[in-house]
């Protein structure tokens, strides 16, 4: 550090992407979810990257998500890839041993994907195989720094040359800001830079001015000139999804108010006209993450959004067009 | 110590059947303390099994003997007299029991009466807990003296992860996250610096992946002559030259494997 950068983070481009230049180049950057199928439905694949591609600047591929058995996320990020969706590949630790991520890696790098999000991975007793057995040989951290090693120093986790280069990709780590201890999670991320993240995607943020006061932390620390933070959010269904959210999930915090929202948009309606409340719900959600997205933008240090819009890829649209996103920069 | 439970009675049953004169080995040691296989647990188990035995309509006779530590070969040394006696041996040992008794009486069958669980501690009257899973490469220095291979489901090494929840982890919320309390404990042990430092992936070679595992602790007191010679061959405990690259090797090196 020590010189003011002009621009967030990357001086010369370590990965190519699309993503990284959007970033480069100083613009307020959006990525967006897509959701492996639980089976091998082409066409499906096809009309979720119909719903993402020339809305975000690069889409997140979800690794077994849950523990779920999907569809692999390095197959489907080359199917995004020749679709012309930018993937960035997530990849947990929990179900492959160094040996396996690095072929994986070099495997995705080959077929064009350049975005690389490094995870721990949901517990397998969450998914429906809670019988296996999970690998965890390297923790999300040790990944991080061995595909920026294998980018920069050409080499294995052994430490061995990569003949011809390593995979060049653009690494991004996960950032929970409101799980305890909360303290330490500015501490984390700082070592998540030390390992070599260029990007973070943050868990899905509805506190906006908790938040704040968590990217102050990050702005003191100097960090958001060393990476780029994508502030998770995600719309928002119904009330009792909001309440699920933030009583069962581990670092989402959804404010009272926005519940009260959530309830208030269905308040009038018929409790037997199920597709009306549906649809007033939902309004009301990509309305809240429409400013959400806005408020998110105020913040310093806040590089882009990332928008998690699960099993509902069709919102991206609105959301990105409503908080006046569109176009995306064609660099 | 070593925690164990005592087997259910008709898995017990499955296992004894057509047996009619049984022998059940006690083990006062680790399984003793947690009250599954010491003197007490063994005739209790011994008598429940010729009852139920009987209430069937069969007959076992089943003997009870406990000896100090099973798991070692001098102390189930003086069962060896009276054993052709019986028709097959319960241990209520540790699986390291068990497994010394069948070594030493090859000719007999030994049935585990236990299913044995962890290395651990008792933390409340009844409730033991695991603390330790021989990784065999302790990283007990870099955390605080708290294990995150045995108490992180996830097994991170530079934990937490974004499942924390007010402490408690998000796998089982009855158990604390043990990377919040690595942290939570941090500056009292001035080892804040230290978590800061990434900790390299771990050498799992010393942990289960490679089978067997053998140890020398104290070359003073190592016999070979004690051990099988088949046994000292292949813990390699032959102490060893330096050879010339044989063609072999120099054939992998060439194609890349070493
Ligand atoms: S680090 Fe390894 S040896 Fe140390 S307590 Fe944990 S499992 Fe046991
Ligand atoms: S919540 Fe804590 S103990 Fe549970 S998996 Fe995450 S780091 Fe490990």
């Amino acid at each position: 550090m020590g010189q003011a950068l002009e621009k967030p983070c990357v001086e010369e481009l370590k990965s190519g992407s699309n993503l990284e230049r959007v970033l480069a180049s100083g613009q307020f950057a959006v990525t967006g979810e897509l959701g492996p199928p639980r089976s091998m439905n082409l066409e499906l694949i096809n009309r979720k990257i119909g719903y993402l591609k020339g809305f975000v600047d690069a889409a997140n591929l979800t690794d077994n998500q849950t523990g779920i058995v999907r569809l692999s996320s390095i197959a489907t990020s080359i199917l995004c890839h020749q679709g012309g969706l930018e993937p960035v590949m997530q990849m947990t630790c929990r179900d492959r041993n160094r040996l396996a991520m690095q072929s994986d890696l070099l495997g995705a790098n080959i077929h064009g994907v350049k975005n690389l999000l490094c995870l721990s991975g949901d517990h397998q007793s969450f998914g429906d195989h809670p019988g296996t057995k999970n690998v965890y040989d390297i923790d999300s951290m040790q990944l991080i720094r061995m595909v920026s090693e294998m980018r920069d120093k050409n080499q294995f986790q052994n430490g061995v040359e990569i003949k011809g280069g390593g995979p060049k990709m653009f690494i991004g780590a996960a950032a929970s800001p409101f799980s305890s201890p909360v303290e330490m999670r500015p501490l984390r991320l700082a070592k998540k830079v030390l390992a070599g993240a260029d990007f973070i995607q943050t868990q899905m943020i509805f506190d906006m001015e908790k938040f704040k006061i968590y990217m102050r932390r990050i702005v003191d620390m100097g960090l958001h000139e060393k990476v780029s933070v994508l502030a998770g959010v995600g719309p928002l269904k119904s009330a009792p999804m909001a309440r699920f959210l933030h009583e069962k999930i581990p670092g989402i915090e959804v404010p009272s108010h926005l519940i009260e929202r959530m309830e208030n948009a269905v308040k009038d309606i018929d409790k037997e006209d199920k597709e009306a409340r549906k649809t007033a719900g939902q309004a009301e959600g990509v309305k809240i993450c429409i400013e959400q997205i806005q408020k998110a933008k105020e913040i310093e240090g806040v590089a882009g959004v990332h928008i998690m819009a699960i099993e509902w890829e069709a919102a991206i649209e609105g959301i990105v067009k409503g908080a006046g996103l569109l176009p995306r920069p064609v660099l | 110590m070593i925690v164990a439970e005592q087997k259910d009675l008709p898995d017990l049953k499955r296992m004894l059947k057509g047996k009619k004169k049984v022998l059940a080995v006690g083990c006062g040691t680790c399984v003793s303390v947690c009250f599954a296989g010491g003197q007490t647990e063994t005739s209790g188990l011994a008598a429940e099994l010729s009852t139920a035995a009987s209430v069937d309509g069969e007959s076992l006779d089943v003997e009870v003997k406990t000896v100090q530590r099973q798991c070692v070969q001098e102390f189930i040394e003086p069962l060896s007299d009276d054993l052709k006696d019986y028709d097959a041996i319960l241990s209520l040992g540790c699986g390291v029991g068990v497994q010394t008794l069948a070594q030493r009486y090859p000719d007999t069958r030994v049935f585990p009466g236990l299913d044995t669980q962890f290395m651990g501690q008792p933390v409340e009257p009844g409730v033991w807990e695991e603390r330790c899973v021989g990784c065999g490469n302790c990283v007990l220095e870099y955390t605080g003296g708290l294990c995150p291979i045995t108490r992180c489901p996830k097994q991170l090494f530079n934990g937490p992860c974004g499942g924390s929840e007010g402490g408690m982890c998000e796998v089982d919320l009855s158990m604390p996250c043990v990377w919040s309390n690595i942290w939570g404990n941090a500056e009292n042990l001035d080892l804040t610096d230290t978590l800061m430092e990434i900790r390299p992936p771990q050498d799992w070679s010393t942990s289960r992946s490679g089978g067997l595992r053998r140890t020398v602790v104290r070359d003073d007191l190592h016999q070979p002559s004690a051990v099988s010679t088949k046994d000292t061959e292949a813990g390699g405990l032959v102490e060893e030259t330096p050879k010339p690259e044989s063609p072999e090797d120099a054939f992998l090196r060439e194609i890349g494997i070493i």
